[in-house]
């Protein structure tokens, strides 16, 4: 073997194990970009305050940044996409893995997959001209700019995650647990309800904390329907604003530089670390559910 | 005994309501779209700028836009996201620094894309000074999108019998030769199906490029990487909700566009795979 194939070889060598490490190196500078903005708020506005406090008026005066309502809007948000999506979503993943016959298996599937590449302003733009003024005016709500409306968009967003990881978790239960709940005599809805379902129920999990961070995370969807009403929301029928939405919606009109531009950081930085934890727990669900 | 098989007939019913539940939705999203759309869709609207104030004209510069937007990003996230996946599946052993980089991958699929858009803000327009630019928002693209190539990667690697790789080895190959004549051409497929489909799913981002490099109402074409674009899911969020008295038709037919261009790219992934599938010779 000659001297440049082996020079060459190393080289792409170092490529491919660089390659590896900026994988690292992204999520850590995320963090550290993240981390290094929001200490510069907490520089001149208390942690305390950023963590606890219960109003959100960047632009009054004094300013005021508290997290608290910004927290709630997507903490009700996400709960009622989550109350929606995860009964009707494994209900769906239940059909297509036990019920459905292949060819409207594979049908299913597809469409499903559809669902993913939907863009998610498409969604919004939908939930604007259509779905709040149906809620409205089906309800009587006094606005259909509220938190329902972006839950149930977002549940809808959700479902693709939770029924393909669902699917993922009903299919791999081992045949010789159904086997054994046949020879037992049970019926197929027996097995799968009583057999079947709680032993995927570790990756049924994964694909719920998958879900929850997929919601949470979600961005221009909330910002387009929920209202934008940066209050400590008393219900789900009320307008309300996430934390994505707060940092979509402000970044904008701030300076780079200014308290409100380092506050924005630091809502991110809340985000960033919410959707770590929950990514960690459905990746740990997950392992489990393989073994 | 009766009594079971009555309560699994209701039982499969209703999951078979739920299931109609959750596709008719996407179908009559997507019908919606179509119905209203269409009727504004010509060839001026997708090949002429706007004018007066977005209200007039086409669409464009939003639709190169987007398509600048992730070819830049895909410059730059498939070397980086395919020579990460062969280090995990061909040369990575099992010590901290993979688990290091397997935990990374995890954790950059779950950041949203907000964050995203933030840390792009810091890092390539403010820190690194390259201003609101294509080059800023295909920075951004390209990483959010590296976790999902990563992992589609890392499958269509993985699919190809070990086999093939021991043989190669036997016959003297070192292990990158190995891996670039016997694994990468048959993980080919894969990789590039599951690209165009990520791509697709960059195309319709808007959270990302919202501070990076989308530009409210630029109606000509960039001339270099430091130019801002118009990009289609933000002129789509833009005239919905941020100019009055847009006319709504505008904005169907603007979503009409979005999903057919992302659907195009995702007809592109699927004959791929089919026209690759054909080819699959073991």
């Amino acid at each position: 073997m000659g001297g440049p194939r082996k020079i060459s070889e190393y080289v792409i060598e170092s490529w491919i194990k660089l390659s590896g490490l900026l994988v690292v190196i992204f999520v850590f500078l995320i963090f550290l970009f993240l981390l290094r903005d929001s200490l510069s708020l907490f520089g001149v506005y208390p942690l305390g305050q950023f963590l606890f406090g219960r109003n959100w008026l960047p632009i009054s005066e004094p300013p005021k940044f508290g997290v608290v309502p910004l927290v709630l809007g997507s903490i009700y948000v996400t709960a009622g996409a989550i109350i929606i999506c995860v009964p009707v979503g494994v209900g769906t993943a239940m059909f297509i893995d036990e019920v459905a016959p292949k060819s409207l298996k594979h049908i299913l599937k597809s469409l499903v997959e559809i669902l993913t590449s939907i863009p998610s302003v498409v969604l919004g733009f939908i939930g604007i001209v259509w779905l709040s003024p149906f809620l409205k005016n089906t309800f009587g709500l006094p606005t259909g700019m509220c938190g329902l409306t972006g839950s149930l968009l977002l549940a809808f967003m959700a479902l693709p995650t939770i029924i393909s990881i669902s699917e993922d978790a009903l299919v791999s239960v081992p045949r010789a647990y159904k086997e054994a709940a046949f020879g037992l005599g049970a019926t197929r809805w027996q097995t799968l309800w009583r057999v079947v379902l709680p032993s995927a129920a570790s990756g049924i999990i994964a694909g719920v904390m998958l879900g929850i961070g997929r919601v949470i995370g979600e961005t221009m969807v909330v910002m387009m329907v929920t209202g934008n009403s940066p209050v400590i929301p008393k219900s789900i029928l009320q307008p309300l604003r996430t934390l994505t939405a707060t940092i979509a919606g402000e970044m904008g009109e701030t300076v780079v530089g200014s308290d409100h531009y380092f506050a924005l950081f630091a809502v991110g930085l809340v985000l960033f670390i919410i959707t770590f934890i929950i990514n960690f727990l459905a990746d740990a669900f997950l392992r489990r559910a393989r073994k | 005994m009766n009594a079971a098989k009555i309560r699994e007939k209701v039982a499969f019913s209703i999951l078979g309501l739920i299931t109609l539940f959750v596709v008719a939705p996407i179908l009559l999203v997507i019908l919606y779209i179509l119905k209203n759309g269409i009727s504004t869709i010509s060839w001026e609207f997708v090949t002429q700028a706007p004018r007066n104030g977005m209200k007039e004209g086409g669409i464009f510069p939003a639709i190169v836009g987007t398509i600048v937007l992730i070819i830049g990003a895909m410059l730059f996230s498939l070397p980086v996201g395919v020579l990460a996946a062969i280090h995990l599946v061909e040369y990575a052993r099992d010590n901290f620094f993979t688990r290091l980089i397997k935990l990374s991958v995890v954790n950059l699929s779950g950041i949203p894309s907000i964050v995203y858009g933030l840390f792009g803000f810091t890092l390539f327009v403010v820190f690194l000074k390259l201003g609101t630019s294509i080059l800023a928002g295909s920075l951004t693209l390209a990483i959010m999108s590296l976790p999902v190539i990563i992992t589609a990667t890392k499958e269509a690697l993985e699919s190809v019998p070990a086999s093939f790789r021991e043989i190669s080895l036997s016959l003297g190959a070192t292990r990158w030769q190995t891996v670039r004549y016997c694994v990468l051409p048959y993980a080919l497929p894969g990789i590039l199906t599951g690209t165009v489909l990520i791509l697709s799913r960059a195309a319709g981002e808007t959270a990302p490029i919202l501070f990076t490099v989308a530009a409210f109402y630029l109606p000509r074409l960039p001339r270099t990487v430091f130019d801002q674009v118009m990009a289609l899911p933000y002129h789509l969020y833009v005239i919905s909700t941020q100019v009055p008295n847009m006319p709504l038709k505008l904005s169907f037919a603007t979503a009409f566009v979005l999903i057919a261009l992302v659907f195009l790219m995702n007809l592109v992934s699927i004959i791929l795979r089919a026209h690759f599938r054909k080819k699959k010779l073991w």
